[in-house]
């Protein structure tokens, strides 16, 4: 039997509280112990993990794979392989595909197709709603039989409670999630960037925090009336986080994920009208990048997800005001996050809870996240220090749309380990 | 100058070089001299995408004027219409050599988008909420003949700040120039964050009255209200916020009106005003020219046979 071995490389893995140089021997896709001094004669091949950091893979709660559809901007195969090469082994997948995916033969079509290319796992969003139209409930105990991890209409939340009341209790039932990217969007209508200096200065009508401080309270408030987990997605605004505190406090079952964009950028990064800063939630002020940043220090945000949502060129280069909202962000998402432990917000075994222990759970994948004995061998193998600057040949995805184009980034992935494979590395 | 897309370019040297050239150019004018070789073999495209009857004839008449080639082309008539985007446009135009590009376009940033694609200078023409800035220089070039400078002025914009490209380009260049701005209407219409644009919001006109050297009256743009209207009626902001006599009397003795046009009579101002003495209104469409006339000859690098010809 083929046996894989991890020698040397520092081993963190808040799962088991393992934070020191030693051995991982990785059979039969999974993993077998963790030692220290595992002699290379018990396995076939030997990985060189010296000075290198070795962690479960990353699991992606939120992100857009564009197939069946939109194959020009990213399909499942460019998807996969963008992913395994910024390190995540698990992409959850929304559902606003072409077909939407509320039934359970694109949840399989979705499955299937990850399965053949067999870079890593690839786990769909189930619509909340038909069609995301915020009507009737889409299939969703269906799609649960057929392989969801959870329901999102994502930026089409049903703007009726009653509806999203309905789905969360369906929800709770069924023991998954719920997904939400929460926003007034009445209040928001017509904006293209968030309220504020930069949206003055520029004459572009602006989105205020307070529409996502208000869908995030309506939202929650539901989820409590419910019972249901709701996961709130990519929080930008410093509002918004102090509602969910509120809410944690309160014992309402919410966790909710923070992008690296949000928590690097501020919205000066639109002051060159680049439309490949433009995205929904919009980036926002200095003082609410802050906040996100201190809600990942004290784990107040659980969670950290790309939002990977890729356009192609011919979408984004165009007035501002026409492009679409989105920037893809799976190869940028250790060197920003490792950005959060070079300058004190978190330790590395904080970093790699919200990047793989935490969403695991969320999840509800008690294989995942973990690098336990008879669990899967996910395995992330990165040098924290190695810097590069990203250009073009960088990138995996059919996609461009990044502001980090061109700029110095540090932390790279050496290997991607997909049950027990080596399917990325970087040597 | 490269490009003129933004007021915040503007330099306080470079607008006293432009109002000093558009003084000379106006005299010239004035003394019914209309034809200069300024610009011969210089080729001028107007490009608009949105419905403009004064800036649009100000720029071709400008480069008439001094003998460029002119090309007006609206935005019905163009392949825009058959879906092609903007940058191949501009590309497609760019490829006959034209030595300006003059834009108008409704979305903001418009010229940015561009800029990177092209060869020929950029005037921005006005883009969406966001800038106009040859309207700030002759609004700025007509205050300057009246004060003869604007350091210490207090400049009052009123209307629709928010979704005026005219008050963000006005307020950054009477900055420039040592004037303190100022910004009043309808509540809805004033920026969440005036410090961004250098204004301090006042809140009654008799504030605006009584420290403001000049006034600037803002066009409501019924195209921008969306079904959400900010406000409730005209007749209701005539009432509340337009400039009419008594308004008027309450102003300082010296203090004068101006306004971007084309305006809505009997919404930001009346009859009154327009024919008031206190009116700028007319004097800026005849600066207008003048200044375009400069800007143009500085894109193409022909200052001094602009200074020439116009003696």
């Amino acid at each position: 039997m083929r046996r894989l071995l991890i020698k040397g490389g520092f081993v963190v893995d808040p799962s088991q509280g393992i934070e020191k140089v030693c051995d991982i021997l990785i059979e039969g896709g999974k993993v077998i112990k963790v030692e220290e001094g595992i002699p290379n004669t018990e396995a076939s091949e030997v990985i060189d993990a010296s000075g290198l950091i070795v962690s479960p893979g990353f699991i992606d709660l939120h992100s857009h794979l564009r197939d069946p559809g939109q194959e020009w901007k990213e399909d499942i195969e460019s998807g996969s392989a963008a992913a395994v090469a910024g390190g995540i082994t698990s992409v959850c997948c929304m559902a606003n595909t072409d077909p939407v995916n509320d039934n359970p033969t694109v949840t399989r079509y979705i499955i299937e197709k990850a399965e053949k290319v067999g870079l890593c796992d690839v786990f769909p969003v189930g619509a909340i709603t038909k069609g995301l139209k915020g009507e009737e409930l889409a299939e969703i105990g269906l799609m649960v039989k057929a392989g969801i991890v959870a329901i999102s209409d994502d930026g089409e939340t049903p703007r009726d409670s009653k509806i999203l009341r309905n789905a969360m209790d369906y929800a709770r039932s069924l023991g998954i999630p719920v997904f939400t990217h929460s926003e007034d969007k009445s209040l928001s209508a017509g904006g293209h960037v968030n309220e504020g200096i930069v949206s003055t200065k520029l004459g572009i009508p602006g989105m205020p925090s307070e529409a996502e401080d208000i869908g995030t309270m309506r939202d929650i408030l539901i989820a409590g009336l419910t019972g249901a987990h709701i996961h709130v997605c990519h929080v930008s605004s410093k509002g918004a986080l102090s509602i969910i505190e509120w809410a944690k406090k309160k014992g309402i079952n919410v966790t909710c994920e923070i992008t690296p964009h949000h928590f690097t950028l501020t919205e000066e990064a639109v002051l060159e009208f680049d439309t490949n800063a433009k995205m929904c939630p919009p980036l926002r002020s200095k003082e609410d990048v802050e906040a996100c940043r201190k809600a990942l220090e004290s784990g107040l945000a659980d969670v950290i997800a790309t939002d990977h949502a890729p356009h192609s060129e011919d979408e984004k280069l165009v007035e501002f005001c026409r492009a679409p909202f989105g920037i893809i962000g799976f190869q940028t998402l250790l060197p920003l996050s490792l950005e959060l432990v070079r300058k004190g917000y978190l330790t590395l075994s904080e970093l790699i809870k919200r990047l793989s222990t935490t969403p695991a759970r969320i999840i509800r994948k008690k294989d995942l996240g973990t690098l336990k004995p008879g669990s899967k061998a996910n395995i992330t193998i990165f040098d924290p220090e190695e810097e590069y600057t990203l250009t073009r040949n960088e990138i995996r995805s059919k996609s461009f749309n990044t502001p980090f184009l061109g700029r110095k980034l540090k932390g790279r992935v050496k290997f991607t380990i997909y049950s027990g494979k080596i399917v990325y590395k970087n040597v | 100058m490269e490009h003129l897309i933004s007021a915040e370019e503007i330099s306080r040297e470079r607008f006293y070089e432009i109002y000093r050239l558009s003084r000379k150019v106006k005299k010239a004018l004035k003394e019914d001299r209309k034809k200069f070789s300024v610009l011969r073999g210089k080729c001028v495209v107007n490009l608009f995408f949105e419905p403009s009857t004064r800036t649009r004839s100000s720029f071709e008449k400008a480069g008439k004027f001094l003998s460029a080639d002119v090309i007006n082309i609206t935005a019905s008539a163009s392949s825009l219409k058959k879906g092609e985007s903007l940058i191949d446009t501009l590309k497609n135009l760019d490829m006959m050599h034209p030595d300006v590009i003059v834009l108008r376009h409704p979305c903001e940033g418009a010229c940015y988008t561009v800029k990177r694609f092209i060869n020929a200078s950029i005037v921005n023409a006005g883009d969406g909420r966001h800038q106009h800035p040859t309207q700030a220089l002759l609004d700025a070039v007509t205050l300057t003949e009246y004060f003869e400078n604007l350091e210490g002025k207090k400049i009052a914009i009123i209307g629709d700040i928010v979704n005026s490209r005219v008050a963000r380009s006005d307020a950054i260049l009477f900055k420039t120039l040592g004037a303190e701005v100022f910004v009043y209407g309808p509540s809805p219409y004033m920026p969440r964050f005036p410090e961004a644009i250098g204004v301090k919001k006042l809140s009654s006109f008799e504030e605006v009255a009584e420290i403001s050297d000049a006034v600037v009256l803002l066009r409501i743009q019924l195209e921008r209200q969306n079904a959400r209207k900010t406000f409730p009626s005209l007749r209701e902001y005539a009432e509340l916020y337009g400039m009419n006599k008594k308004r008027l009397s309450m102003l300082k003795k010296d203090a004068v009106v101006l306004h971007p046009g084309p305006f809505n009579r009997g919404v930001e101002l009346n009859n009154d005003v327009v024919m008031s003495e206190k009116s700028l209104i007319f004097n800026q469409v005849e600066t207008g020219l003048a200044v375009r006339m400069v800007v143009l000859s500085l894109l193409c690098r022909r200052k001094e046979r602009l200074e020439e010809e116009v003696q």
